[in-house]
């Protein structure tokens, strides 16, 4: 069973090697990229499966033992994030061959899409912190040159904001890995949990944790770290921002929940607090920010720094029913966000435009396209029973019981503000009736074609969100039990370094 | 229970294809999804009647103590049965009344999906369940007031209602969910019994406004009204439906469910009874002046709604019995002249008052069904309006807090909703003749059908009220609190009166009636000294008749005043949205600007404040300066690489400043090189190489490098620098001279030769112990490479331009 564990690091490699090898033949490209995915999918669900069934999993590569080696585990949370990795890259590439174009496909779009997935599975799978760091660093570097494929002017005036941002979390979060090592003389994650609440100097430790905070608070685009996400996630191809607003912000999160429920829980008076202002902060303004867009990923953008701030206050309030509420959200939002603009690109590929001015009259002709734009608007918006709603509920819940009423109105505006800005892209983008785009017959007929086969990874993502909304009970019990795994560290760190720790 | 929700589930799923099948024939069909829900309904009477309750439960989200209890009792049965008969009427006639329309199956889906979320409210038990379905209610009403969907009135009116009743909502949420924290059990059935704990907690006061605040929106009352006619943008069978019969009628429900856990108080009394009031007023007020019979049915709605309030307020047995009937009078009423309204819009044209008159001749059935519900209105014997107007009179005067102001607002809103029943009852039918733009002619069965039974209903269940009406009403009553035995001897009374309704219309039993009705109102109150009742009910209606007749004159006269609703809560609403828009705008240029420097800027001083903070708070001295060996070598090595630092800063050129990068990177891999890596220095001068191509790759299709900022920004933008750099230096400095010991590093040195067949320990480390982070390594050189291939020969900005289509 532990052989699993190497397979979600492997299956992306070989498959971006086979499809690099393919340069030159897109159809190939494209079979090879899906077989991958499909692949991938199968055996993340096996992964899931078994660490539901059997608990932690761990495995210690190259057979070096704890803490010495790296140690690839999957708990709870992590097969979950593998999984909803795997389907996302499923869908965006099912979605990809008909919307990123024939040139950019040749200049390796699938082997890049494949190393991404790489860095992601590695971060979720990684027990070392040094190696998150390597990962990070794959995941950056792929996605810079995704953002970057194509070369248009708006596309890398994005990109260098981008990357250099991303930058400077990197070089935080590898001095900070530095320093802690200097400090407690580990990088193991279950090790460094037990040194670091054996060390004694608490303010480095705490001025360690805002280092790590600021490094993945940016990856995850928490206030007011978030300006390279609305400054790029516009520019690329709809299938790579589909992919990005999918998967992205989301390992950042990972790591926010990863370290502040293992690593730094010492002053929890400090450090959640900081974590809990700045939450706040993200979610009402980028609701706010959301409602003056006229792009709409930017509108989407603004929208996922809210989410974040959603699932960061999760984390600040570190209660079990909390930090369930942030494994529901994370659980719900891979596959909302990668929705959102799968579906936003084909509103953009059938008006030639993603703009809200030009967007419109699809109630009456695209009923089906509108009713799953409409599900995942709601979603997004918070609506019950779609599975938005319940990680809302909980987190509410477990604002409520702090007694803190300013959280407690954050939250109200920020859904609030969601709310309107979803309907806002509802009303403008799908009902209102738009002039006919501005485009060539023949063309237009292609991009109808084009956009049909487009919606159908768009519709399985959609019944996915739809079957949550059924399941969302045995989700729930899923992720308080995920929960519990966070906040209970001692079996993850026996699980790694054996027993007798 | 759950059979007849799934029932509409799967109707409402099934509706589009239905409807395309069979075409105009459609809404019967669909009709008898809600049909057999109110068979359903009606063959529980009985049992409900006798104070009997059902029980349905299915585990939802156990982890958040959701379950779908549902329970059917007095109050539910009440609402549950509007909403089925309604619903029959509503699917038949909202068929006929789109007639051909490619939209038509999605209404006909969305008015079942309305139907299942209503349902879900009256049924459920469990709070969470009733915030689902009350959330739902908000959203098909929405989709359904946004109909005329390439209309912008119509976008704006459903985008006004959701936001005003969806900001309501999550109020309600954090209230129901303290509620049910307070009183320990999401259970609103198992709530009344914590009714003491609940108003003796000190959250008791917030709890009550935030559940008042979503009973309001989504119930209309004053100041969250103004949504209410603006969704009269709506087609009629739904404004019929939903914005009159069943949903605004949520949040009076919400209250009367509530009634025996938060009311009681004096902030209930009291806010329940002048909010209530004032809405009964203001809503008859601003009914009068309307021209289109919509809107006029809008606000009298606003009215009612308004009553029911105040009613629920008074919170005595005859009030909450009052107000119950009052529920289904208002139904069987409003609906039908909704539905009129609609069969006139339909068939002349137009729905302006003033366009209309002798529709008698050419509509007579319409007539006769208008004529019914307008006496009902006007609580004319012997129609059920007339019952229950006296138990509202009798309610009315039993008022403790603000009973003054309740007094004299519902003598006026008496006046003028008479006035307003003669409005739309006789004026469009009676007088003489006037051109419409379409020749006006009966309406088919499927219009006028659903109207014409529930008018008659109203006719013939009044002179049996008290047998037939009564215990249902009661047994609602009883839900929301009334005590079983000033039901009782409420019910006595009410039998007496109706059984003198119940003789032949003569004048005599007429007064009688009415008589006793005051009576009641005398019993429990001190008003008893204004006037005598018949007399004060032939001056309302006299004085309301005069009000049409002078019509004109009289809106002439006060005309200014309507100036005011410039400063009314919707301008205030119209002005927050606009408001809210520029904010974001403003706020969001002003943080994201678009300028990298400034959001590095951010990013690094939140940096330092933030991991400054806990050093420097509490004064934590610096560990001592650990004592430096630096060899010679190495201190050139660094002042070289501090120099390209600052020339990278300092230069104009772009291609300079990378230049100078790669240097420091370089002095780096020498640094790896002396301290025994040459496998670490050689990577890394391979990933300074790339890393420097990559960067020179994009930096020459930027625009030429200018200075944007001023001197200013670049000296604090120097000083930011030296502090992150000084923050950081001080942070290595005090981690490297006390911190513990590497746990890993005797383990390498012992382990590194005897397993990992290497003498180089780095080696081994980076090949072995860690080759995981060099296989993630070299993947970056190869993504590095890839990029810089794309980005040198893929340029689709040059390729567009030059015809070549991507």
């Amino acid at each position: 069973m532990e052989n699993l564990l190497v397979l979600p690091i492997v299956i992306p490699l070989v498959t971006a090697g086979f499809c690099l090898l393919a340069s030159r033949r897109i159809r190939l490209q494209r079979s090879l990229s899906l077989f991958g995915m499909v692949a991938l999918t199968i055996a993340t669900l096996a992964l899931f499966d078994a660490v539901r069934s059997e608990g932690i999993l761990v495995i210690q590569a190259g057979a070096w033992p704890a803490p010495y080696g790296i140690t690839l585990v999957a708990d709870r949370l992590s097969a979950m994030m593998l999984l909803l990795s795997a389907i996302a890259g499923l869908a965006v590439t099912a979605y990809a061959g008909w919307s990123v174009g024939e040139r950019r496909e040749r200049f390796h779009f699938y082997p890049l899409l494949h190393v991404l997935l790489l860095g992601i599975s590695g971060s979720f799978l990684t027990g070392d912190l040094f190696n998150l760091y390597v990962c990070f660093e794959v995941m950056l570097m792929a996605s810079f040159v995704l953002l970057c494929l194509g070369g248009e002017r708006a596309q890398l005036e994005g990109g260098v904001k981008y990357v250099i941002l991303n930058l400077i979390s990197s070089a935080i979060f590898l001095t900070a890995t530095g320093l802690l090592y200097g400090a407690v003389g580990t990088l193991n994650m279950a090790d460094l949990s037990v040194r670091i609440a054996q060390y004694e100097n608490r303010e480095v430790i705490n001025s360690l944790a805002m280092l790590f905070l600021v490094a993945f608070g940016l990856k995850a685009a928490l206030f007011p770290f978030a300006f390279w996400l609305p400054a790029s996630y516009h520019t690329p191809p709809f299938a790579v921002s589909a992919i990005f607003a999918g998967l992205l912000t989301k390992v950042g999160v990972y790591a926010l929940l990863r370290v502040f429920t293992m690593l730094f829980v010492g002053d929890p008076d400090f450090t959640h607090t900081v974590i809990g202002i700045l939450a706040a902060a993200s979610m009402v303004f980028g609701a706010l920010a959301a409602l003056s867009q006229k792009d709409i990923r930017r509108v989407f953008a603004f929208q996922i720094m809210s989410t974040v701030g959603f699932m960061a206050l999760g984390i600040a309030l570190g209660t079990p029913l909390a930090i369930a509420a942030v494994v529901f959200y994370l659980a719900q939002d891979v596959i909302l966000k990668c929705n959102l603009f799968m579906l936003g690109g084909v509103a953009d590929k059938l008006r030639g435009s993603g703009n809200l001015d030009k967007l419109g009259g699809f109630w009456k002709t695209k009923p089906f396209f509108s009713i799953l734009f409409l599900i995942s608007l709601l979603t997004l918006a918070g609506v019950p029973p779609l599975p938005g709603f319940w990680p809302k509920l909980a987190l509410l819940r477990s604002t409520i019981e702090t007694g803190e009423g300013v959280l407690v109105a954050a939250v109200v505006l920020a859904a609030f503000l969601t709310l309107f800005s979803s309907i806002r892209i509802w009303s403008g983008g799908i009902w209102r009736d738009a002039p006919p785009p501005d485009l060539e017959p023949t063309d237009l007929a292609e991009r109808e074609k084009d956009a049909r086969w487009m919606m159908v990874p768009a519709a399985g993502l959609s019944g996915l969100l739809l079957a949550y909304a059924l399941a969302a009970g045995p989700v729930f019990d899923y992720a308080e039990a995920a929960a519990d795994q966070l906040l209970n560290p001692q079996v993850y760190v026996q699980a790694v370094l054996g027993e007798g720790n | 229970m759950f059979a007849i929700l799934a029932t509409l589930a799967l109707a409402a799923f099934l509706a589009p294809s239905l409807t395309r099948w069979a075409g105009r024939r459609c809404g019967w069909i669909l009709a008898l999804a809600p049909g057999a829900a109110l068979a359903y309904l009606v063959s529980r009477l009985p049992a409900v009647i006798d104070g009997e309750t059902f029980d349905a439960t299915v585990s939802w989200v156990p982890a958040l103590d959701v379950s779908l209890d549902l329970r059917l009792d007095g109050l539910s049965m009440v609402f549950g049965l509007l909403i089925t008969a309604m619903g029959v009427a509503t699917m038949i006639y909202a068929a006929a009344y789109i007639g051909d329309d490619q939209r038509l199956g999605r209404l006909n889906a969305t008015l079942l999906a309305f139907m299942l979320a209503m349902l879900g409210v009256v049924l459920a038990d469990d709070v969470i369940t009733l915030f689902v379905a009350w959330e739902l209610t908000g959203i098909t009403s929405y989709l359904l007031i946004g109909y005329d969907n390439h209309k912008f009135q119509a976008r704006r009116a459903a985008l006004q209602a959701l936001l005003v009743t969806g900001l309501g909502g999550l109020v309600l949420l954090v209230g129901l969910t303290m509620l049910s924290w307070i009183a320990g059990t999401t259970q609103m059935s198992a709530m009344s019994a914590a009714a003491g704990s609940v108003q003796g907690s000190p959250l008791y006061g917030v709890v009550l406004a935030m559940v008042l605040v979503g009973a309001f929106t989504k119930s209309a009352q004053f100041p969250f009204h103004f949504w209410l006619p603006g969704a009269m943008a709506a087609p009629t069978p739904v404004s019929a439906f939903l914005h009159s019969a069943t949903m605004v009628k949520a949040g009076v429900y919400l209250l009367a469910r509530m009634q025996p856990v938060l009311g009681g108080t004096e902030a209930w009394h009291t806010t329940l009874g002048v909010v209530g009031a004032t809405t009964m007023l203001l809503g008859a007020v601003m009914a009068f002046p309307q021209r289109d019979l919509k809107k006029i049915l809008a606000y009298t709605t606003v009215s009612a709604l308004g009553m029911l309030t105040m009613l629920i307020g008074i919170g005595t047995s005859a009030a909450l019995v009052a107000a119950m009937a009052y529920v289904v009078v208002h139904a069987l009423y409003k609906g039908p002249l909704f539905h009129v309204a609609g069969i006139i819009d339909h068939e002349t044209g137009t729905r302006e008052l003033s366009s209309l008159g002798g529709l008698r001749r050419t509509m007579p059935i319409t007539a006769a069904i208008a004529a019914m519900a307008a006496l009902s209105m006007a609580a004319v014997p012997p129609l059920l309006g007339a019952y229950a107007k006296q138990l509202v009179h009798a309610a009315e005067g039993e008022a403790t807090a603000a009973a003054g102001y309740i007094y004299w607002t519902a003598l006026a809103t008496g006046i003028v909703t008479t006035s307003v029943a003669v409005m739309l009852a006789v004026l469009p039918f009676w007088r003489a003749g006037r051109e419409t733009p379409k020749q006006p002619h009966e309406a088919p069965i499927s219009l006028w059908l659903g109207a014409g039974l529930l008018a008659t209903l109203a006719l013939l269940l009044g002179p049996v009220a008290g047998t037939t009406f009564r215990p249902l009403v009661d047994a609602a009553a009883r839900v929301a609190g009334a005590s079983p035995s000033e039901l009782h001897e409420e019910t006595s009374l009410g039998l007496a009166s109706t059984s003198h309704a119940a003789e032949p219309a003569s004048a005599g039993a007429l007064e009688g009636a009415a008589d006793q009705a005051h009576a009641d109102a005398d019993h429990g109150a001190e008003h008893g000294e204004h006037g005598s009742g018949t007399l004060l009910k032939l001056v309302t209606i006299a004085t309301g008749v005069l009000l049409v007749w002078r019509r004109d004159a009289l809106l002439a006269a006060v005309a200014p005043v309507g100036g005011l609703a410039r400063f009314g809560p919707e301008a205030v609403y119209r002005l927050s949205v606009i408001g809210l828009k520029s904010f974001s705008g403003v706020l969001t240029r002003f943080i994201q600007n678009g300028y990298l420097r400034s959001y590095i800027f951010v990013v690094l001083l939140a940096t330092i404040v933030l991991a400054g903070y806990p050093l420097f708070s509490d004064r934590a001295p610096l560990p001592p300066l650990a004592v430096l060996d630096i060899r010679l070598y190495e201190g050139l090595i660094v002042m070289a690489m501090l120099m390209a630092t600052l020339f990278a800063t300092g230069t104009d050129s772009r291609l300079a400043a990378v230049v100078a990068l790669g240097l420091i990177g370089i002095g780096v891999a020498i640094n790896f090189m002396i301290m025994g890596g040459p496998d670490l220095a050689m990577t890394q001068l391979a990933i300074e190489t790339l890393s420097v191509l990559l960067f020179v790759f994009i930096l020459h299709r930027l625009p030429r490098f200018e200075h944007f900022t001023s001197l200013a920004e670049r000296r604090r933008d120097l000083v930011l620098s030296l502090m992150v750099g000084a923050f950081f230096t001080s942070l290595v400095w005090g981690i490297a001279t006390e911190g513990g010991e590497s746990a890993l590093s005797p383990y390498f040195a012992e382990h590194s030769l005897s397993e990992g067949k290497g003498h180089n320990v780095v080696n081994v480390i980076l090949v072995d112990f860690r080759g995981l982070d060099t296989m993630g390594e070299i993947t970056v050189l190869a993504v590095a490479a890839l990029g810089v291939f794309g980005l040198m020969r893929l340029n689709l900005d040059k390729e567009k331009k030059n015809g070549k289509v991507a």
